[in-house]
């Protein structure tokens, strides 16, 4: 039974159509890795899937949420569903500790003291114990990435959502993130990732979606899609080399 | 002629004494209604954001002058007798509530949005998205800029001794016209003015310093 159900998704900004109806389904546990050109639609998709974009026509089911824009909806399926952005988005003016436990605390009515026990144990998940009362731009932005990462995991969700997470890192601060993201993926976390790191998504995601002008051009098993893509698209992007 | 002596000074401070109460009166009541305004003007709902902008277009193209005559004068054509200080305060809130409300909203837009994104996708409300995430950011950001118009606003207070009120700068004008000594009773003035509003320049320093106005991502 899919986790994530997207059944012929349709979205435009005015007169640009930058979904053409797309389809994905993702089981539970999957690890699936979007690729594609800057502008195929890969982050929209992805935006769509928590409710951060809306979509024209088609439907999305997440963890039996109908994804719809109105508030209450959307309130109940974000609490499954997991984003992690490029930019971080730590909250500047709270602690590590605090961005953490805010949310389990207002919006699932956890404990003081439970929401603590579930800080630690998260952010150990992604090796920042040390850092539980950090303000953010103590940190690095590997290390700012791994609490956000720990931020969305206090929240207990059924999927996790990556939009490009490393893209902002240096090259030495990328793998401090992709180690904690592949932890996740081995524990069994149902995850979606927008990513440039073509190795990782090879290694990692058990499904590679190759996303062009708006659609799904190519999908299947990540080490067969890399090694032997179908369409030209795809063997132009791979051998372009977008690292 | 009188000169002027201590008797008059004490009548410049307790005139100052009423600048300062019309300040924090109108600062009180414009601040209640700057938030709600500022709020309003970004609410998702088109009617409440038009009627803030109508009403904030509409206060800050007219004098604070002209709010003060109608207030008085024409409320008591109208019948209705207010004192000075009512007719002051008022007048002044409402001019504070304009301006405060379009600082305020910028403070709010200068948080970035994807403060709000990333607050949404945590799955909180719009309320506790403003509580917890938006309003503590854009509280340092406003810091400046309030106390700013905070300083603006002592030495704007002047303006009300047009309907007979007297603070700070008709009292001057008085003890001068009785002992005819300019230059010492209008440096007595801007002394006072400068004790007052310097101090508020240094707090906002202070609580810029301790709430951390520059920290950012």
């Amino acid at each position: 039974m899919s986790v994530v159900a997207i059944d012929q998704v349709h979205k435009r900004y005015g007169a640009l159509e930058v979904l053409k109806g797309v389809s994905l389904s993702v089981e539970s546990g999957q690890v699936v890795a979007i690729i594609g050109r800057s502008g195929s639609g890969k982050s929209t998709m992805l935006r769509c899937i928590n409710g951060l974009e809306a979509f024209q026509s088609g439907t999305i089911t997440v963890a039996g949420h109908d994804v719809r824009q109105e508030a209450a909806r959307l309130r109940a399926l974000r609490k499954d569903v997991g984003i992690v952005f490029q930019s971080y988005n730590l909250f500047p003016h709270l602690t590590v500790s605090q961005n953490i436990k805010l949310s389990p605390t207002i919006t699932q009515g956890v404990k003081p003291a439970e929401a603590e026990a579930i800080a630690r144990r998260v952010l150990a998940q992604v090796g920042l114990l040390e850092k539980f009362d950090a303000f953010p731009d103590m940190l690095s932005g590997g290390q700012q990435q791994r609490v956000a990462i720990a931020r969305s995991l206090a929240m207990r969700p059924k999927v996790m959502l990556f939009d490009e997470v490393t893209s902002a890192l240096d090259p030495e601060l990328t793998g401090e993130v992709l180690l904690v993201m592949e932890q996740l993926a081995k524990e069994g976390m149902t995850m979606l990732l927008v990513t440039h790191e073509m190795s990782f998504a090879r290694r990692v995601a058990h499904v590679t979606v190759f996303m062009h002008q708006g659609k799904i051009w190519e999908t299947g098993p990540s080490k067969e899609l890399f090694e032997d893509p179908q369409t030209p698209e795809l063997r132009a992007f791979l051998s372009n080399g977008v690292k | 002629m009188s000169t002027f002596g201590w008797p008059e000074f004490l009548f410049l401070l307790r005139s100052a004494g009423w600048s300062v109460v019309l300040t924090a009166i109108a600062l009180a009541f414009g601040a209640v209604g700057g938030g709600t305004f500022a709020i309003m003007r970004l609410a998702t709902n088109a009617v409440l954001r038009n009627v803030a902008a109508v009403y904030i277009l509409t206060i800050q193209s007219i004098p604070v002058l002209m709010i003060l005559f109608m207030s008085y004068y024409g409320l008591s054509i109208a019948g209705v007798e207010i004192p000075p200080l009512l007719a002051a305060s008022v007048s002044l809130s409402i001019y504070v509530s304009a301006y405060l409300a379009e600082i305020w909203r910028g403070s709010i837009q200068a948080v970035p949005f994807q403060q709000w994104e990333a607050s949404a996708s945590l799955a909180l409300t719009r309320v506790q998205q403003y509580r917890y995430i938006i309003l503590p950011q854009a509280l340092r950001i406003s810091l400046p800029p309030t106390v700013g118009f905070l300083v603006q606003l002592v030495k704007n207070t002047s303006i009300v001794s047009v309907v007979g009120f007297v603070e700070l700068s008709r009292a001057g004008q008085l003890v001068n016209n009785a002992t005819f000594r300019p230059f010492e009773v209008f440096m007595t003035v801007a002394a006072i003015y400068f004790a007052i509003c310097f101090p508020l320049s240094r707090l906002s320093r202070y609580l810029e310093r301790v709430l951390h106005v520059g920290r950012s991502h």
